[in-house]
């Protein structure tokens, strides 16, 4: 397909705006590891550095950096930065983690979820950092090191298989899903993105998704949450992966709040009808609050 | 005594009277250490397990999973026990050396670049212990630790791993 962002004309109101926005790049984004530096304390850094920045509004963790290489800083060195998509601190607000609980990120790596839901937790319960991939998982250590984590297990395996037996075989009491997509929604920052992209490869991969936010369902205790998120616009990915697993779990979405502009997901894509509690989930597109692209949807999971 | 499984997490055994693995240092020492050498406090540690991967290397977890642990980490590499001297790793020097009172030494902004950039250099002010320090320098208006560093014979040469070396 010569333009696969042109199949969500129909979804996006302000379609024009959309596009002009996904050809602009992205700022340098990176976020307060607070459990090593007080937001304060970072900023003062680099303003004794002369490095300048913007908070950014909704979350102010997050700084916009006018610099190309963050890593080549004091602040940096020290584990008190995480560079990052400014969305990508979406899920881990959402999931919202509570000192001392459980908690599971089934597709870890490199890590900007992991080290986020980590700091909500203050360094403490036991947080479950997954990935198939060793070279990804060799990331993933050396950013939870340099972040300074302590209560952050990783282990190695399929998402859709995850074992409970090297954690003691308790369930989780929360999940942050954040599954491998087709990425669309870092054509800001990416913009080769659809050079390879097929239709097919959306399919092929909302396959992986179903069964990764299946097993993630499977090891959340009753009561417990699970956050389902992409980088991708496409439906397929989504809202259908959703309606599929409330086909088939006993589940339900939940409202939640966040301080950004959003779309409701979307209940009829190409032929398909999707379950209603499916606009529960949000859709974040580009050009609503200068961002990448993002999707993330909210579950309780009951007995 | 069973020799020690490089591929998977032990548990430190607390002290000399309960190990079972040739060689494993025990919790007892680990915390003994820290407190002796470096004056960090042994309630620091209380909601800490200590745990062994590869030879001699020391990971701290801040919970408890069943052990052996057979996953690619656990917690924090914080200390490696195979040679005479034990040596705290840089990501331990972070989070953990601004507890320290002994064996800190505070760099000027050049010799804690130059320290960054992995270069030994003369530091003669020291007269404390030699072995290994604490290196801090100051940012963001407080002390702040950067890593390890190893003080002999009038040298501080600098422990950061090669990938962790920037030039500012």
């Amino acid at each position: 397909m010569d333009d696969p962002l042109a199949r969500y004309e129909p979804l996006i109101d302000d379609y024009e705006q959309f596009r002009a926005t996904c050809a602009e790049p992205l700022p340098q984004v990176v976020r307060v590891n607070t459990v090593k530096a007080t937001t304060d304390r970072a900023t003062a850094a680099l303003d004794d550095a002369g490095i300048a920045y913007e908070q950014a509004d909704w979350y102010g963790e997050l700084l916009r950096l006018e610099l190309e290489k963050p890593g080549n800083t004091w602040p940096y060195v020290h584990g008190w930065l995480y560079g990052q998509e400014e969305v990508s601190a979406i899920p881990g607000l959402v999931c919202d983690p509570q000192p001392g609980e459980r908690v599971l990120d089934p597709c870890a790596a490199p890590g900007s979820k992991t080290t986020h839901l980590a700091a909500l937790m203050d360094d403490t319960g036991l947080l479950v950092a997954n990935d198939s991939n060793l070279g990804r998982l060799s990331a993933l250590r050396s950013n939870t090191e340099r972040c300074g984590l302590t209560n952050v297990a990783v282990a190695k395996s399929d998402a859709r298989n995850f074992s409970l037996k090297p954690f003691g075989g308790e369930q989780f009491d929360r999940v942050l899903a954040d599954v491998p997509c087709s990425c669309e929604g870092t054509v800001r920052k990416n913009p080769d993105i659809f050079d390879e992209w097929t239709l097919d490869h959306v399919h092929g991969i909302a396959g992986i998704q179903k069964g990764v936010l299946s097993r993630s369902i499977e090891v959340t205790e009753p009561g417990g949450t699970v956050v389902y998120s992409t980088c991708t616009f496409a439906p397929e990915e989504n809202e259908a992966v959703l309606d599929h697993v409330l086909g088939e779990h006993d589940v339900s979405l939940v409202e939640y709040d966040l301080p950004l502009e959003t779309r409701p997901g979307v209940t009829e894509w190409d032929g398909a009808e999707f379950d209603g509690s499916v606009r529960k989930a949000k859709r974040v597109y580009p050009h609503l609050n200068d961002t990448g692209g993002f999707f993330c949807a909210k579950l309780e999971v009951h007995a | 005594m069973r020799d020690n499984d490089g591929h998977q997490f032990g548990r430190l055994p607390a002290t000399e009277r309960d190990r079972e693995v040739e060689g494993r240092p025990t919790r007892e020492a680990v915390v003994d250490f820290w407190q002796e050498r470096y004056g960090i406090p042994a309630a620091t540690w209380g909601d800490y397990s200590f745990w062994e991967r590869g030879s001699g290397k020391v990971w701290a977890f801040h919970g408890e999973v069943p052990s052996p642990a057979r996953i690619q980490g656990l917690g924090m590499s914080v200390l490696r026990t195979d040679h005479e001297h034990w040596k705290p790793t840089t990501n331990a020097a972070q989070r953990f050396g601004g507890l320290a009172t002994d064996c800190v030494i505070h760099l000027e902004e050049a010799e804690a670049t130059a320290f960054l950039a992995g270069h030994d250099q003369e530091i003669d002010r020291w007269d404390g212990d030699w072995g290994y320090l604490v290196v801090t320098h100051d940012i963001g208006g407080e002390q702040e630790p950067i890593g390890t560093g190893l003080y002999l014979y009038g040298e501080l040469r600098s422990q950061i791993p090669k990938g962790r070396q920037r030039d500012l």
